[in-house]
């Protein structure tokens, strides 16, 4: 395992360059990815010339310490001059004319962008399944689905082809296949990092965020992502912060609250008890557990089930066949043409998001559902509000199982929509939430714990998870390809 | 509630989608599974919750209205399907 932390070191102590660092990456990208199938996108020549000219930048006296360092960025980032599908067969012909703020913020930084990651077509998916350019298959077991919808940045990032991966998170897409792939990942509050440039899903819950090795990467990552834009009109004006600052800070005295209804029903046995071992290593570390209750987390799935797609059906309709992406080859009307070009673009699963959207924002049944949505996402955001009360961060599982087979649960795409029972709420409530690896099931998969803290407050997460994998080593073991 | 498959042929008809015989068939007992999950919430009391549309309750932004984006017509029509002297072509709207 290398880190983002120790190529930044190397890079500043002339041990390595960027050119040996990004060819190891293809090297790895080489003999790995057409199994893993991680990535949409490498362009080993873009790469390689952009590290040449980071070690030449460096050389000349450039000491920005990100310089150099190999990334790869989900597909839903635009990227000037980049292919960005989405996962989609209807942005497959997409170069983007423009750069995402992400994108712009991690080309600042220097990083070199070695390849873009698969994912669920337009985000919607928690397996990585729902990819035009098919399915990611998991490094630590390639029967097992990495999870999704940044699928192809976890499998990427535990697979090493790089050390960062940028991901989104509209429902659990970075924390879920963080858990599932054995990394960490950061969901950001909600309007710290901004959406402009990054393909929308559902506009009031997506959040992009950085999925590594490490907690201290993370941190480092955030540092470069995370920023007001005044192009993303619910960017927040929030002052730049340090969020490696609270990396050292020692954890005596913190409370951990755990949420009875995490350890309900549903939950997998070798999960729980991984949960409970990690929340003990944290007691030896100084915490005070907390029993609290989170009421209504049941009803996370139906609010969030109604408001994605209700979103969803909204911002997927720029998909046209006029300005940009796909266009259907038959002929007809403007409406044919229109009905056709989203019939052949779009997979299944974002035609059945779509179609919910559309059905529970016509007439008739705004209130009905929508706005009863709404009002029940208060509920939910109320809840983690009473709960920090009594706690510093609120702990439990991310996922109720670890990762399942490929296929296994492609019969009832309903049911998989309850997997998500953990993690929704974090983003209807708008809060940070992250992935640290805990330790593995009997079958090897990966387990993940789930930190969420109160609005702003990434950077005592990310202390939290540090701390504790400086006493573990979780975090550091690596797939046998 | 359930959804009849004119229902859904409607609901395929608002989002612009194409459907076959099968699609909606396939869809309709797709779409009923979810709205049986969702109607759980319609149960819930949430007299005098008031809706929440964001995660933040911040006002949106105003700010001064003077043009900032540079003209990039040829970089973004370059990637659309059909253009002819700086106009996007779609079929015949009017016979």
């Amino acid at each position: 395992m290398n880190t983002l932390k120790q190529q930044i070191d190397a890079l500043a102590a002339g041990q390595t360059t960027s050119v040996a660092l990004v060819s190891e990456c293809l090297k790895q990208i080489a003999a790995h990815n057409s199994q893993l199938n991680a990535l949409i996108t490498v362009d080993a020549d873009k790469a390689l010339a952009a590290a040449a000219a980071a070690d030449a930048a460096r050389a000349a006296g450039d000491t920005r310490p990100m310089l150099g360092v190999p990334l790869i960025h989900k597909d839903i980032f635009c990227h000037e001059g980049w292919k960005t599908s989405c996962g989609s067969k209807m942005l497959d012909n997409f170069i983007a004319p423009y750069s995402s703020q992400v994108a712009e913020n991690c080309d600042a930084a220097g990083f070199v962008v070695v390849a873009r990651a698969n994912m669920d077509e337009f985000a919607m998916g928690s397996a990585n399944e729902n990819s035009y350019y098919g399915a990611v298959k998991n490094p630590w077991d390639q029967k097992a689905v990495p999870g999704g919808s940044s699928g192809g940045s976890a499998a990427a990032v535990a697979a090493g082809f790089a050390a960062v991966a940028t991901g989104t998170d509209t429902g659990g897409s970075i924390r879920q296949p963080a858990a599932f792939c054995g990394i960490t990942g950061i969901k950001p509050t909600y309007g710290i990092v901004s959406r402009f440039g990054m393909v929308a899903y559902a506009s009031s819950l997506d959040q992009g965020g950085p999925m590594a090795h490490t907690a201290e990467d993370c941190a480092l990552m955030l540092n470069v992502m995370a920023g007001f834009d005044e192009r993303d009109s619910t960017s927040l004006e929030h002052a730049k912060e340090d969020y490696t600052r609270d990396l050292a800070t020692p954890l005596a005295g913190l409370k951990i609250g755990l949420p009875r209804e995490y350890f309900a029903e549903g939950l997998d046995t070798e999960v729980a008890a991984a949960i409970k071992a990690a929340v003990e290593q944290y007691k030896a570390l100084g915490a005070t557990i907390v029993d609290i209750s989170l009421p209504n987390t049941k009803l996370a799935i139906p609010s969030y089930y109604v408001i994605a797609p209700a979103e969803a059906s909204s911002n997927l309709s720029r998909f046209d066949g006029v300005r940009y992406g796909h266009r259907t080859g038959k002929t007809g009307n403007l409406d044919d043409m229109y009905e056709q070009t989203r019939a052949e673009g779009f997979g299944t699963e974002v035609k059945r998001r779509i179609m919910t959207g559309a059905y529970v924002l016509s007439h008739g049944y705004y209130d009905a559902y929508y706005i009863k949505a709404q009002k029940v996402r208060r509920l939910i955001a109320n809840d983690f509000q009473a709960a920090f009360e009594q706690c510093d961060v609120i702990m439990g599982p991310v996922t109720p199982t670890t990762a399942w087979h490929i296929g296994e649960k492609n019969a009832d795409p309903i049911a998989v929509y309850l997997e998500d029972i953990y993690t929704l709420g974090v983003n209807l409530a708008g809060l940070p939430g992250m992935s640290v690896p805990v330790g593995f099931a009997s079958n090897g998969h990966p387990i993940g714990l789930q930190i969420i803290g109160n609005y702003f407050s990434e950077a005592k997460m990310l202390g939290v998870a540090h701390q504790y994998q400086q006493v573990t080593d979780w975090h550091s073991k690596s797939p046998a390809l | 509630m359930s959804l009849s498959q004119d229902d859904v042929r409607r609901i395929a008809r608002l989002a612009r989608i194409a459907v076959s015989d099968d699609e909606v068939q396939e869809s309709q007992s797709q779409l009923n599974q979810l709205f049986a999950l969702i109607e759980e919430m319609r149960a819930v009391n949430t007299d005098g919750i008031e809706p929440m549309a964001h995660a933040q309750d911040v006002m949106l932004r105003l700010r001064e209205d003077v043009a900032t984006a540079p003209n990039r017509r040829d970089a973004f029509q370059a990637v659309a399907p059909s253009v002819e002297n700086g106009l996007y072509l779609v079929p015949k709207v009017i016979e």
